[in-house]
């Protein structure tokens, strides 16, 4: 069987190099037919992304979780667009969760553009083929004198001209086009690429209808409340649920306990209510003892304290020895050092974490707003003993993701708590408490830098000894030191190392995981330098960059590398873009190369009468020769602004307290609100490379560029993160 | 305990104790699931309706507190003419990223405006800041209410866009 070759081929493309992302994918288009319409559905199924109704309209599956990030609307551009059919004459389905079928399914590294920018392309391509195959045959045409519209097939020939629906019957047995048979557009002619377009579920959610994981409603569904030890990570030792379990309404205590590894190591008890409400009240009524032992001793202090000790001797381990670092040092004309510090971090998306789950005759359905649903999967198999394919994950809508949901706990804890009442559905919502607690946070860090200048000025010698948090000497997600540090790759000598501490706090991704925290201690520190050599930063940035080339990945990276000549572009545009001219007080730049995108940005702050505030920030940006959509890319862009300006100037942190966190809701996490928003202009680049993702990119530079710019304000560095006014 | 709401319009008779705050009320006993949860303290404005046109918290609302007050949620918000332009200028601006604060962005925008036809920035911001987006969409909500006080689609829609000047 074609298809059944088709889906083994793609899973190994899936799991190819161990696990890592891959960017060739190729979609298994012969496995859709093979499947059967579902039943009494007049569609023809052209492949798993294409349905053509009888009105000439089309349904396109969006594959991948929606978030925020407009992926549910860009995805099927891409396909619309090939398939050459009236952005008007779309509808969109939201895919359930199968790899299988629709190549890989997550929300996470900026990865959704590359990966898909060709095969979502091809899948358009290749139903557009088959329906022009079959016009062919069906006009007794060769099919090259045929050719498309808007939906339509024409013959210029003999001015014919048909609605593709007359040819969904013969168009669905055809045989699939191979991927390199197909041609695609020219650039010149799209009509839906580059687009803007407005984001296709904006009407339903402004007319507040049912979208999200915590709207999903279900006939005789139970309603879930969590409560979990203060100290992440105790263990459940006793409890008593009698009198909670006396209250109208309640059906069940569950204790969860020990449910597993690293995504949900967590013991917690639920409450099982005929609602939410009551179901969190009777959470006061629960009588319970954790047992936090060894997982009280960490705090903050405890960690400045060892990260002070461990800045004194050698990393644990080397990332990067590029030349002579010591010497180099030792004989530099001038020498810097300094240590920059931040906090841990929450995710806080609005929307909590929930999921509704559905154990049944052996079988688990779930409706979960989940970035990773694949992922999800394999959790639930392994932790249940399930079959993958026992297990149905419906993909909502995300409340925000914010890379929080790429790990999975809340489906286990949802499934957990399903199976003590089998064959109800049961919907498990954390309040905003039990959000915090249960959050796998940015990692908190500690850099100490070192650099040389020759005589002339120049940075000879760079050095950075990160202590970072993980376990087992291990770095935790997203809080490593990356061989590819900026500016490492541009300076000759060059020492980075790191040392894990240990932690009880669960760490995990955040927007532009890494970057968000490097960006601020790596820029900080070069700003300094550039003051060192009597240069602004932007200047020194781009000296250091030199010509323009490609320098590949590090050993193991992927990607296809940091090319110096896209970073120069994006930073005379934002100097551009800003009228920079020379240091100015209160101004700040940053620069950041991630997630293939290449961004600098310019902040003013000043102080007013409630602090400092920042009152505009520039942009610049080159994530190649595409905006997919420019109305979502603004909005990404905007938003990443805001969340950096939330990392520096609203006091984000997650203090640590006896293994406790010291956030609560969001009053002791005061996220950025309207009015501490400036204008925020944007100049992209376009430069002719394929393009590549936007959600995290324009974080890191922000968040530089407006620490350097209070720098320069209070004529104070600033090195530690949140700032808080001395 | 048996209470009469008035919602959207419509009587409704709901049986939940009186503590029970007004979103779950809402959500759980009403089906109207647009007003959402975010932090059940007041604190974010997700769970925002409009009682008499004011907006509150519903999260911090209890059902015993709600009275003979008139009821809107977004499900309801088209029955107004504010409330039209405040939604159509939404959909015009495509405000939303994730979408989930939108309800509670629009219901305290209607309430604004109702009190206050023409506001300036500052009180558009000052009557905003009850709000959070975590997206951060709030150029584009300022950009939807003033499209909604002008008429006009004043864009947001460059790069740069509505703050550009
Ligand atoms: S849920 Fe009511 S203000 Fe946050
Ligand atoms: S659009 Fe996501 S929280 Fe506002």
């Amino acid at each position: 069987m074609p298809a059944e070759t088709d889906r083994r081929f793609v899973l190994k493309a899936l799991l190819g190099a161990g696990g890592a992302l891959v960017f060739d994918i190729e979609l298994a288009l012969g496995a859709a037919p093979a499947a059967p319409a579902a039943a009494g559905e007049p569609a023809a199924r052209l492949n798993a992304f294409v349905r053509l109704h009888p009105d000439n309209s089309v349904t396109i599956t969006a594959k991948n979780p929606e978030i925020g990030q407009g992926i549910k609307t860009m995805l099927p551009m891409l396909i619309a667009e090939e398939l050459d059919v009236a952005w008007e004459a779309v509808k969109i389905e939201q895919a359930v969760a199968d790899q299988a079928l629709f190549a890989p399914q997550f929300a996470g590294g900026s990865m959704a553009t590359p990966l898909n920018w060709l095969p979502m392309r091809q899948a358009g391509a290749a139903a557009r083929a088959m329906i022009l195959a079959a016009a062919a045959q069906e006009w007794s045409l060769p099919v090259a004198e045929l050719s498309t519209l808007a939906g339509d097939v024409l013959h210029v020939g003999s001015a014919r001209r048909a609605p593709y629906a007359a040819f969904a019957a013969g168009a669905v047995r055809q045989a699939v086009p191979a991927a390199t048979a197909l041609k695609l557009k020219d650039p010149a002619d799209f009509t839906i690429i580059g687009k803007p377009t407005k984001g296709v579920d904006t009407p339903a959610i402004v007319a507040g209808k049912p979208l999200f994981g915590i709207d999903t409603r279900l006939p005789g569904m139970l309603h879930a409340a969590l409560l979990t030890p203060p100290v992440r990570g105790a263990v459940l030792k006793s409890h008593d649920a009698a009198a909670a379990l006396a209250r109208p309404g309640v059906r069940k205590v569950v204790a969860l306990t020990r449910l597993g590894e690293a995504d949900a190591p967590v013991d917690a008890l639920a409450v099982v209510a005929d609602s939410w409400w009551t179901a969190s009240e009777a959470r006061k009524a629960l009588q319970v003892e954790w047992d936090a032992e060894g997982r009280d001793r960490h705090s903050d202090a405890s960690f400045a304290a060892a990260a002070r000790t461990a800045h004194e001797g050698r990393p644990q381990a080397v990332v990067l020895a590029k030349g002579d670092a010591a010497t180099a040092l030792a004989g530099a004309a001038r020498r810097l050092a300094a240590t920059y510090t931040y906090p841990f971090v929450s995710h806080a998306t609005l929307e909590p974490q929930n999921c509704t789950a559905l154990f049944h005759a052996g079988k688990l359905e779930l409706w979960a707003p989940t970035q990773m649903p694949g992922g999800g999967q394999d959790l639930l198999a392994k932790t249940f003993g399930l079959a993958p394919a026992d297990i149905t994950v419906h993909i909502t809508r995300s409340g925000g993701g914010f890379g929080r949901r790429l790990q999975n706990d809340y489906m286990v804890l949802a499934a957990a708590i399903a199976r003590e009442v089998p064959g109800r559905p049961v919907k498990l919502l954390l309040d905003r408490q039990e959000d915090f607690k249960l959050d796998f946070f940015r990692a908190a860090g500690f850099h100490r830098f070192e650099a040389g200048l020759d005589a002339d000025g120049r940075l000879v010698a760079l050095r950075d000894h990160l202590v970072t948090f993980g376990a087992k000497g291990k770095p935790g997600r997203g809080a490593d030191l990356p061989a590819n540090l900026v500016p490492a790759d541009l300076v000759d000598h060059v020492d980075l190392g790191q040392t894990v501490l240990e932690t009880n706090i669960p760490l995990g991704w955040l927007r532009a995981p890494g970057s968000n925290a490097l960006a601020f201690a790596s820029q900080g520190f070069l700003d300094e330098v550039a003051e060192a050599a009597g240069l602004t930063l932007p200047d020194l940035m781009l000296q250091l960059l030199g010509t323009g080339r490609l320098i590949p990945p590090p050993a193991g990276g992927r990607g296809p590398g940091f090319h110096t000549g896209r970073a120069a572009g994006v930073i005379r545009e934002v100097l551009r873009l800003s009228g920079w001219s020379g240091a100015r007080k209160g101004r700040g730049f940053g620069f950041y190369f991630s997630h293939n995108g290449y961004f600098a940005a310019v902040a003013d702050v000043a102080k007013g009468e409630a602090g400092i505030r920042v009152e505009r920030v520039w942009i610049g940006g080159d994530i190649g020769n595409t905006i997919i959509n420019p109305l979502n890319a603004e909005q990404q862009i905007r938003g990443s602004v805001i969340e950096g300006m939330g990392h520096v100037l609203s006091g984000l942190k997650v203090p640590v307290d006896g293994g406790a966190i010291g956030v609560a809701n969001f009053d002791s996490y005061p996220l950025p609100r309207i009015d501490a928003v400036p204008p925020i202009e944007i100049g992209m680049v376009r430069s002719d490379f394929p393009p590549t993702g936007l959600g995290e990119p324009a974080m890191p530079p922000a968040i530089a560029a407006i620490a350097n710019a209070i720098s320069s304000l209070t004529g104070q560095r600033l090195r530690s993160l949140p700032y808080a006014e001395s | 305990m048996k209470t009469a709401l008035k919602v959207n319009g419509r009587t409704r008779i709901v049986d939940a104790p009186g503590d029970k705050p007004l979103l779950w009320v809402l959500r759980e006993e009403l089906e109207l699931s647009g007003p959402k949860f975010g932090c059940g303290q007041g604190l974010c404005g997700a769970c925002t309706v409009l009682l008499d046109g004011q907006a509150v918290r519903s999260c911090s609302t209890p059902l015993s507190a709600v009275g003979k007050a008139a009821i809107t949620t977004i499900e309801g918000v088209g029955a107004s003419e504010v409330g039209q332009k405040v939604a159509a200028a939404w959909v015009d601006q495509d405000v939303p990223q994730c979408g989930y604060c939108q309800a509670g962005q629009i219901m305290s925008a209607v309430a604004l405006l109702s009190a206050n036809p023409r506001p300036g920035e500052a009180e558009i911001d000052a009557a905003m800041s009850g709000n959070l987006c975590r997206c951060g969409t709030y150029h584009r909500i300022r950009a939807a209410i003033r499209q909604a006080v002008t008429g006009q689609v004043a864009g947001s829609l460059n790069p740069g866009g509505d703050h550009a000047g």
